[in-house]
């Protein structure tokens, strides 16, 4: 318990500190690096509340990356750059998109319940494609990022820690989702279905809230992202983000509140690393010809993830 | 002549359909007997699809490029299955799914390097490129033609494996209940190789058929594999009739969507507004569809269980 | 005695060719304690899970307090009073034990959309799910995790978190399946002090327990009740010796 608080503690301050010092060694790059991947981490964190919690494996959570992205990407383009504004409609439609993407997949289970979301997540990259006023297929720029009263995120270190606040905000939200009475039916359909059911539980609207508000708080990252990048496109959306953020869950550690943090960071720092730092030419070029066996290597041998080393899963 | 190219546009719908079931019917048969989700089913399809075109442009010759594409894809298949997925067999879905996902990476990634990341054309023999004249007035692409052909052959061929000698016994008892299948004694880790084997290289044939017609690129099977997904949805796990029905119903709602929705939208709507939502509407129907069969039958319209 | 409090009219259910219960009548009543024996394979299973609304019935009406509640699905049966044990341990493997009754205890409750309040420091949950733990003999256990408990154990817990439904009807799927001698007469003992307290449907192969706590017993051969009478008339009966005791009349 102990150790936990304080390895936390250390993470935070670690990550605060971490603009100055980046400014001071004049690389500035690494608080680009780093934000981007808080942004991930709060996508991940959300799909964790939904598959770690909820056992729900979700296919599709690019999707609300996508329309978070859209909903600041189109707001902008017609003029509207408040904040409150863009996000708000980027946790709204993220929300509305995944009560209605939720209440038909959720009803099925298993294997359909992965192909459903991976299909419907699809089917929002094409409407995204067919955009042609938002830029189709290239996509569009972001004219200016989203703009708030006394906060200005153009200053990359404000941005910076609003990321991070975000982050840390988002990791409190889950944890006290999980342990509250929502939380509790969520894990116990989860962890053995037919005495949920039999002590009087209906997971269906539990599922689907949980489903809901992981979709909007994956909205909140695409309007984030969007705001990063500067640049949107259809894909955002692309079922191999959805694979990537799972991917951050799992190598993380499915479950806890650490693991969907740790297993961005994993994940985003490999792809970097042997996209753009290992000294071969060849393995930069084709980085993901080692990242695949890499990956199916991972699931075969490290099932338990990052989180699994420090110790149990948490509730 | 709205009739001619309605009915040729259905032409192209059975052609897509036929070619979404040979991917289909490989994947529901390995989902019902297997318990397992196989993503990186759309890397056998463009496996099938480059390994044609290389051995057609090897040896000179289009049967043997085909015959070589086949049989090359059903190695990578077998191979795939006893090095990598053999494992997982035993895991839960999400396992299956992230290590084909890594898979998927890595067949993309091997065949740009290989042949590149522009896509690649094939030329057809000259006995394939010519046109017919099925109804007065409207010719039709002898390969297309060919293409439904061999489909609805290999359709027929299943239909007969499946329901008419022992192996398909073996896979229809599996799909329904496995743990029988493995008290007959039947060597199941044989019968998986089998059938994972036969699956892929549907899938090849799938691929190579499809590569004359659409572009042979990386990436290639991803698009149609989810496209996949809907017909088994729609069809139901483990059916190989639901995966031809699903699969004829996916192809022509597809082509007929992108094909005249954006016309008819312009009789209901403004046709500026039918230009914008035509090709958005129509390229999301087939995910409709699928909302609307799980809304009325959220097992599909064929289940083997 | 009035109307009965469970009411069960031609209930069947196959699987396949096999009639696992085929055309089962019951009457139960308030306060009553109702023993289910029979044969391996019998349907006593299947028939306890076609009461909790487990298993859809391919025939035939349940009603209970006088509603039928043939259509209502499991949480909503659970919700009207039902509740089971199941004979292979059913819990919440990751939970502790005490997470598992209180989460029977917030079932009953009805109020599960409550997004912030940290459930397990909620004294309208715990304090009753104390209570049941008290009540079965496993308040020692409270902080262990469900998955370390001994199957003794684990049947204490699965009769707790029936309890903590506060249902009117308990279904018991053989509680002591599996125990030792020791456990079972503790078993025997907590089963005696519902008795009367509640309306018990009990599926046991031990006979001894049967005997010591039914009212009334009914035997299950092939999916069908053969007999249904007292305790003693049941050891007498003659087609029941046969069918089941597996001796010659
Ligand atoms: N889900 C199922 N699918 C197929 N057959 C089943 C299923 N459940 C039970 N059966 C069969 O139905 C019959 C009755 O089973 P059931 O479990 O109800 O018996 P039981 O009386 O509880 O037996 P036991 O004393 O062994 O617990 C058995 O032949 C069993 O094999
Ligand atoms: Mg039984």
């Amino acid at each position: 318990m102990k150790t936990r608080a304080i390895l936390w503690g250390a993470f935070v301050l670690l990550l605060a500190a971490l603009p100055p010092v980046a400014l001071e060694l004049g690389q500035p790059f690494y608080l680009d690096l780093v934000r981007r991947i808080m942004i991930f981490a709060i996508a991940a964190i959300s799909l964790n509340l939904i598959l770690g919690y909820g056992g729900m494996v979700s296919f599709g959570h690019a999707a609300y990356l996508g329309v978070g992205g859209y909903a600041v990407g189109i707001l902008a383009f017609h003029g509207f750059d408040n904040g409150l504004l863009q996000w708000g409609a980027a946790i709204g439609g993220s929300a509305l998109v995944a009560l209605a993407i939720g209440a038909v997949s959720i009803r099925t289970s298993g294997v359909y319940f992965i192909m459903i979301t991976l299909a419907f997540t699809q089917m929002l990259y094409y409407l995204g494609v067919s955009l042609e006023e938002y830029g189709g297929d290239d996509g569009m720029r972001l004219r200016t990022r989203s703009e708030f009263p006394l906060v200005d995120l153009k200053d990359p270190v404000t941005f910076y820690y609003v990321v991070l606040g975000l982050m840390l905000l988002s990791i409190f939200i889950v944890f006290k989702l999980v342990n509250s009475r929502f939380g509790m039916v969520l894990r116990a359909a989860k962890s053995n279905e037919a005495r949920a059911l039999a002590i009087g539980f209906s997971p269906y609207p539990y599922r689907l809230a949980a489903f809901v508000i992981a979709g909007a708080m994956g909205g909140l990252a695409g309007a984030l992202l969007v705001n990063h990048t500067s640049y949107l496109t259809p894909d955002f959306m692309h079922w191999t983000r959805s694979g990537e953020i799972m991917f951050m869950v799992i190598l993380g550690g499915m479950a806890t509140h650490a693991g969907p943090v740790a297993g961005a960071f994993a994940f985003l720092l490999v792809e970097d690393m042997l996209s753009a730092w290992v000294p071969l030419a060849f393995v930069r070029e084709h980085w993901q010809l080692f990242l695949g066996p890499l990956l199916v290597l991972s699931v075969l041998f490290f099932r338990r993830g990052l989180a699994g080393i420090f110790g149990k899963h948490d509730g | 002549m709205t009739f001619i190219l309605f009915f040729e546009q259905l032409l192209n719908g059975v052609q897509l359909g036929v070619t979404l079931f040979l991917m289909a019917a490989g994947l529901t048969l390995v989902l019902g007997i297997m318990n397992f989700v196989n993503l990186a089913h759309g890397s056998l399809y463009m496996v099938g699809a480059y390994l044609m075109v290389a051995a057609t442009q090897w040896t000179g010759s289009y049967p043997l490029g085909v015959a070589l594409g086949l049989a090359g894809t059903l190695l990578v298949g077998m191979a795939v299955e006893v090095a990598a997925l053999r494992p997982l067999y035993a895991r839960d879905h999400l396992d299956q799914v992230l290590a084909t996902f890594g898979l998927i990476l890595f067949f993309n990634e091997l065949v740009a390097i290989i042949w590149g990341r522009a896509s690649l054309y094939t030329s057809l023999p000259a006995w394939l490129q010519g046109h017919v004249e099925l109804l007065p007035g409207s010719i039709y692409p002898v390969y297309r033609l060919t293409v439904i052909g061999v489909g609805l052959f290999v359709a027929f061929v299943l239909w007969y494996v499946v329901t008419r000698t022992r192996l398909g016994m073996l896979i229809r008892a599996g799909a329904s209940n496995r743990t029988m299948v493995a008290a007959l004694g039947v060597n199941i880790r044989l019968l998986y190789t089998v059938v994972f084997g036969f699956g892929a290289a549907l899938a090849g044939l799938a691929g190579l058929m499809a590569g004359p017609i659409y572009s042979v690129q990386p990436g290639m099977g991803e698009l149609i594999l989810i496209q996949v997904f809907v017909v088994i949805v729609i069809g139901g796990i483990g059916s190989v009739r639901g995966a031809l029905v699903g699969a004829l119903i996916v192809g022509i709602v597809d082509t007929l969507g992108r094909a005249f929705l954006k016309p008819l939208l312009g009789h209901v709507i403004s046709p500026p507004a039918a230009e914008a939502a035509g090709p958005a509407l129509a390229s999301m129907l087939i995910y409709l569809l699928m909302a609307l069969v799980l809304a009325v039958k959220p097992a599909g319209l064929f289940t083997s269980r | 005695m009035g109307e009965a409090l469970l009411e069960v009219r031609n209930l069947a259910k196959s699987f396949g060719a096999l009639r696992a219960t085929d055309g089962v009548d019951l009457e139960v009543h308030e306060g009553e304690t109702l023993a289910i024996i029979g044969p391996n394979g019998a349907g006593k299973t299947t028939l306890i899970s076609q009461l909790a609304g487990n298993l859809r019935s391919d025939a035939g009406r349940v009603r209970f307090a006088g509603e039928d509640v043939t259509a209502l699905s499991a949480p909503r049966r659970a919700r009207k009073g039902f509740a089971r044990s199941f004979q292979i341990t059913s819990v919440f493997p990751e939970f502790s034990t005490l997470e598992n009754v209180a989460l029977a205890v917030q079932a009953h409750a009805g109020h599960s959309l409550r997004f912030w309040r940290p459930a397990m420091s909620d004294p309208a949950l715990i304090e009753p799910a104390r209570q049941v733990l008290k009540e079965v003999g496993l308040e020692t256990r409270a902080g262990v995790i469900a998955a370390n408990l001994s199957h003794g154990e684990h049947r204490q817990l699965e009769v707790a978190m029936a309890l903590a439904t506060q249902p009117r009807l308990l279904l018991l799927d053989e509680p002591m399946a599996g125990m030792g001698i020791e456990e079972s007469e503790r078993m025997i003992a907590l089963l005696a002090s519902l008795k009367g307290r509640l309306t018990i449907i009990l599926v046991e192969h031990d006979m001894d327990a049967v005997f010591r706590l039914a009212d009334r017993i009914s035997v299950l051969v092939y999916g069908r009740i053969i007999a249904t009478d007292s305790p003693d008339k049941i050891k007498l009966n003659a087609e029941v010796r046969k069918a089941y005791l597996g001796e010659e009349a």
